[in-house]
C-alpha cells in the first residue's frame, strides 16, 4: 500500500452533481497527482485541464470471427455462451457483438478450430500533461454498447507515478463502468446535492460502495441552507460530510467556464485544499484500520 | 403451422406477456392438430441476450409465427433470419389472438425496441 498511489474515487449517482469540479480541482491542489476520467461515453475533464504534449492509444477489443468452410454447425460455441451473445441460424452461429463480453471462450471450445478472434476499436485513451498533474481520458467511440474494456485500460497504469495520488472522475451512476472504475480504490468521495432528489441518487452510489467495502465520504455541493436532507441522509447513515461547496455564483460561473476554480483563486485553493487534507485524513485513517486493503 | 406467444400462465386462456424475452412461459399452438403446448422459457432469468435465447428457442422450435405485443432488436434478428414472422397481439387472452390471427385481423410487427437491459416497468 505505502508504495503505490491513494486512489480516490469521485463518484454521484446522477450526472451534473459536480464530480469533475470536485476530482479536477482536487487534482490541481495536490503537489503532484494523477487525473483520471472514466466518463468515456462523454468524458470532459480534459476541458479542464487542457493538457499538453498528449498521446493517444486506440482500444480494441477481441470478438470471435467464423470461419463458414471449417464451421461443421455442433452449435458447442452458441450453448457455452452464457451471455447469449451467440445465436444459432441455419445451422451456423451468429455474433452479437454488443453482446459479447470478449471472453474468447467460443474461441478455445471450437472442436473444429473454425472460430478464430478478430480486433475491433472501441475507443481511444488521450494522456498529457498539465501542470504537475498527469491527465488521462477514455473517449469511448459513437455507437459502442459498453465502456469496460477503456477504463480497464485507463486503470491497468494507474500506479505508474509513485506516491502521487490518482483521482478517479468515474460516469455518473451506478452501474458496471462505476462498479470497474471504484473496484480498486482505497476511498470513494460522493457528491451529492442537497435537495430530495440528490439524496435518491446519493442513496445509490452509497449502496453500491458499500457493496464494494469501500471507505467513503460525502461532498455536499451547491450548499445553500444548515439543514438538508442529504446532510440528514448523512446522519441516519452515519457518514462523514467531508466539506460543504457553497451554492456560489463565481464558482459556478469558473467552473461553466471550464476553467480550475483553484488555480485561478486563492480562497478556492483553500477550499480544495482542505477538503483534500480532509480526504487524506480519512483515507490514511482507513488503510491503518484496514492494512489488509 | 406453429404459432408462438409468451404467456403469463400456462393456459390457453392466459394473458399475453408484456415482454418477449423475459416471458415465464411459451405457449405454441400447432394448426395442423388444433394443440397448445406450454414451454418453460429458459432466457427468462438470463442475465443478459434474453431476447436472443427466447428467439434462439422459438427457432429451435420450428415455430412460423410469433405473436408478440412488442419485441427487441436482437430478438427480431435473430427470428428474422430463422424466418419466423412476427405479429402484433391485440388486448385479450393467448387464444383470442390465435383466432384474430387465423381471420387475418393481426399486423406485422416492425418497431423493434432497443435493449431494456433490466429497465423494463
Amino acid at each position: 500500500m505505502q508504495n503505490n498511489s491513494v486512489k480516490i474515487a469521485v463518484l454521484s449517482g446522477k450526472g451534473g452533481t459536480g464530480k469533475t469540479l470536485v476530482s479536477v480541482n482536487l487534482a490541481s491542489v495536490a503537489e503532484k497527482s494523477a487525473y483520471i476520467d472514466c466518463d468515456v461515453e462523454e468524458p470532459n475533464g480534459h476541458l479542464f485541464f487542457k493538457p499538453q504534449n498528449v498521446c493517444e492509444d486506440e482500444i480494441t477489443i477481441r470478438l470471435p470471427a467464423l470461419d463458414n468452410e471449417l464451421c461443421s454447425g455442433c452449435r458447442k460455441c452458441v450453448d457455452f455462451c452464457r451471455f447469449n451473445a451467440l445465436a444459432f441460424i441455419k445451422k451456423r452461429p451468429f455474433l452479437f457483438e454488443e453482446v459479447c463480453h470478449s471472453c474468447g471462450g467460443c474461441v478455445l471450445l471450437c472442436p473444429e478450430k473454425a472460430l478464430g478472434e478478430r480486433e475491433k476499436t472501441v475507443g481511444y485513451i488521450k494522456r498529457g500533461l498539465s501542470s504537475k498533474v498527469k491527465v488521462s481520458t477514455g473517449i469511448m467511440n459513437t455507437g459502442e454498447a459498453s465502456g469496460i474494456p477503456i477504463i480497464k485500460k485507463l486503470l491497468s497504469g494507474a500506479d505508474s507515478e509513485k506516491g502521487a495520488p490518482v483521482f478517479i472522475d468515474c460516469p455518473p451512476g451506478s452501474s458496471c463502468v462505476v462498479m470497474e472504475s471504484i473496484k480498486d480504490v482505497d476511498y470513494c468521495i460522493l457528491v451529492a446535492e442537497p435537495t430530495v432528489f440528490g439524496v435518491h441518487n446519493l442513496n445509490m452510489v452509497y449502496k453500491l460502495v458499500s457493496l464494494f467495502k469501500k471507505p467513503c465520504g460525502v461532498i455536499v455541493n451547491k450548499y445553500f441552507e444548515e439543514d438538508n436532507p442529504a446532510e440528514e441522509y448523512c446522519r441516519e447513515k452515519n457518514i462523514q460530510v467531508l466539506c460543504r461547496l457553497p451554492f456560489d455564483n463565481e464558482l459556478g460561473l469558473i467552473n461553466s467556464q471550464a476553467r480550475i476554480a483553484a488555480r485561478e483563486k486563492d480562497k478556492y485553493k483553500e477550499l480544495f485544499t482542505s477538503l483534500l487534507e480532509a480526504v487524506m485524513e480519512e483515507v490514511q485513517h482507513e488503510t491503518a484500520a484496514n492494512p489488509q486493503r | 403451422m406453429k404459432i408462438a406467444i409468451p404467456v403469463d400462465e400456462k393456459n390457453p386462456d392466459s394473458s399475453v406477456c408484456p415482454s418477449f424475452g423475459r416471458t415465464p412461459y411459451f405457449a405454441v399452438y400447432d394448426t395442423d392438430d388444433e394443440k397448445t403446448v406450454f414451454f418453460d422459457n429458459e432466457a427468462a432469468s438470463a442475465q443478459g441476450g434474453a431476447g436472443i435465447k427466447a428467439a434462439q428457442l422459438i427457432a429451435d422450435m420450428d415455430v412460423d409465427v410469433l405473436l408478440s405485443p412488442r419485441c427487441g432488436e436482437n430478438a427480431a434478428e435473430v427470428l428474422n433470419k430463422a424466418e419466423v414472422r412476427i405479429y402484433k397481439t391485440a388486448a385479450g387472452t393467448a387464444r383470442f389472438n390465435i383466432g384474430e390471427f387465423k381471420a387475418g385481423r393481426l399486423t406485422m410487427l416492425s418497431d423493434y425496441h432497443a435493449g431494456l437491459h433490466g429497465h423494463a416497468e
